[in-house]
């Protein structure tokens, strides 16, 4: 297996972009990350973007042949690749894997989603569909209520607090505001929080991730090439995917998602390190009490502690471990199957020393950690500067 | 959608019947056709649940999914059967404030939501409070 590199990274702006299409999205993303590191078009192999649902959202199928097309890189292979809300995550592992395989060379991993052509009603009722439509679904479950029935019981078992909750929020919306791509560029405070419209009790308004368009896009390259293209390559030392059943219900637990453990397991196994090495983690907060479960899951805390180091500041930028930088899905926004490339932006554009005002110093290990639904899918990558 | 997607599983949603594996005698609901321990070794048979159990985790939707506008607040919950297996569902006939973890609850047959006027009416399990817990708990 040949050591892979990520050599360029490129986003677009996220947030309600009514004046952009799904393909302007991706092409530009695209675009960007080739700028980034001067690849031309015609060096370029395949392609593996992730997608949640373009066919609810804008009623497009078969986007692959339409990225293929108007990024101009007929006839390369392109795959659209679904995992509802992890659909970026595993895009970026398939693209891991034929660089590492050396199936291809230099591939393009990206992530798009265009949530906002539908109305609110649809959009969510479309985010819905990444949950069992027999047996969640069809008695009134929605989205944040799966992850409300997680945050009770988190609540319940190890005493974590709606306050601890609302300092995630709290956090990354701070976050957002040092980065000029996020959506929600607004401090707010935990009262804020408390106080916002009730979604799902316990879960509030500003527990919640919003509603997004958005892109991105990095070019894998073998390790080896990687220093044509850029002065400070990105290593991804390791990788790990796994899966749980599709309905919360079925789960062992309700504290812990299994899948984030075991894809874990597998990327720290992988770089040969463990959670003390990380110098900085993207996880994915759709919800408050997400994060909280996160950082346990990944071995920063102890279980049932997220919500007390959070607390304690911990997991903001000057902390111990420094959690969401780019503001996660809470602050930057969340247009579901780029958000897993995105949060690769973020960690490249850290361990580079290119994060501006929210530069975590010294960074040279960061951590990704992108779900699909409620956790019935998880994909953990980690990356190192490789100078 | 067509009738066939939801005239397919009544027996399950009306009556509660999962599937038990002859081979470790662990009780799935919602049905499934492999058992997870067992495999191909496994032997599912239909088999009805008691419909009792123990709330496990409970929440109060105020935005609803679609078609449940009108049942705003309700409260949603994971209920761990007697038989082992956990459902989701609407808990009903109760006060959403007085709700907790680990009360015991029942099932009982409801409306789900209607469609639209001209729609399919959707019908299927909720549970209730227990009205006499037994004693023994």
């Amino acid at each position: 297996m040949r050591e892979v590199a990520i050599v360029g990274v490129g986003l677009t702006k996220f947030g309600e972009l009514w004046e952009t299409s799904l393909r302007q999205l991706i092409v530009e993303a695209g675009l960007r990350a080739l700028e980034d590191c001067g690849v031309d078009g015609k060096e370029i192999d395949a392609m593996y973007v992730g997608n949640m649902s373009a066919g609810q959202f804008v009623r497009q199928e078969h986007i692959s042949s339409l990225i293929a097309d108007h990024a101009g890189l007929v006839p390369i292979p392109c795959t659209r690749v679904e995992a509802a809300c992890a659909s970026g995550g595993v895009a970026l592992r398939q693209a891991f894997i034929a660089v590492a395989s050396g199936i291809h060379d230099i591939v393009v991993a990206g992530g798009v989603e265009k949530m906002t052509d539908t109305l609110t009603g649809q959009t969510t009722g479309a985010l819905a569909t990444a949950a069992d439509q027999e047996w969640e679904a069809y008695i009134g479950s929605t989205f944040p209520a799966l992850y409300a029935l997680m945050a009770r019981r988190h609540m319940h078992e190890y005493g974590t607090t709606e306050e601890q909750m609302a300092e995630v929020a709290v956090k990354n919306h701070h976050n957002a505001c040092l980065n000029p791509y996020a959506q929600y560029r607004r401090e707010i405070t935990v009262e804020d929080v408390l106080n916002s419209p009730p979604v799902t009790l316990p879960l509030k308004l500003l527990d919640c991730s919003p509603i997004t368009d958005g892109g991105a896009c990095v070019i894998l390259a073998p390790a080896d090439r990687a220093r044509e293209f850029t002065d400070t390559p990105i290593i991804i030392k390791g990788t790990g995917q796994a899966s749980d059943a599709l309905s919360l219900h079925d789960r062992s637990t309700l504290t812990s998602l299994r899948a984030a453990v075991h894809a874990a397991d597998e990327a720290y196994k992988m770089a040969g390190i463990g959670p003390k090495d990380i110098d900085l983690a993207e996880v994915h907060d759709c919800f408050t009490i997400a994060e909280i479960m996160a950082i346990e899951d990944l071995g920063f805390c102890k279980k049932g502690e997220g919500g007390k180091i959070t607390e304690e500041g911990e997991t903001a930028l000057d902390g111990r471990i420094p959690i969401n930088t780019s503001g996660g899905l809470k602050g930057k926004g969340h247009p579901v199957g780029a958000t897993g490339i995105a949060q690769t932006v973020e960690i490249v554009t850290q361990l580079r020393g290119e994060a501006g005002k929210r530069q975590v110093s010294g960074a040279e290990i960061g951590l990704a950690h992108n779900i699909g639904g409620s956790g019935g899918t998880c994909v953990v990558h980690i990356f190192q500067r490789g100078d | 959608m067509a009738v066939p997607r939801f005239w397919r599983e009544i027996p399950n949603r009306y009556n509660l019947i999962g599937t038990k594996c002859g081979n470790c005698n662990t009780v799935f609901f919602p049905p499934r056709s492999v058992c997870p321990k067992c495999r191909r070794m496994g032997k599912l048979e239909p088999y009805k649940l008691r419909g009792r159990g123990k709330i496990v985790s409970y929440c109060t939707v105020h935005v609803p999914a679609d078609g449940f506008e009108d049942a705003v607040p309700y409260v949603l919950a994971i209920v761990e059967l007697e038989e082992g297996p956990r459902i989701t569902a609407q808990i009903t006939d109760c006060n959403p404030d007085s709700v907790k973890i680990g009360d015991e609850v029942e099932v009982t047959f409801r409306q789900i939501r209607e469609e639209s006027q001209d729609g399919l009416i959707y019908y299927g399990y909720k549970f209730k409070p227990v009205s006499n817990p037994p004693s023994e708990g």
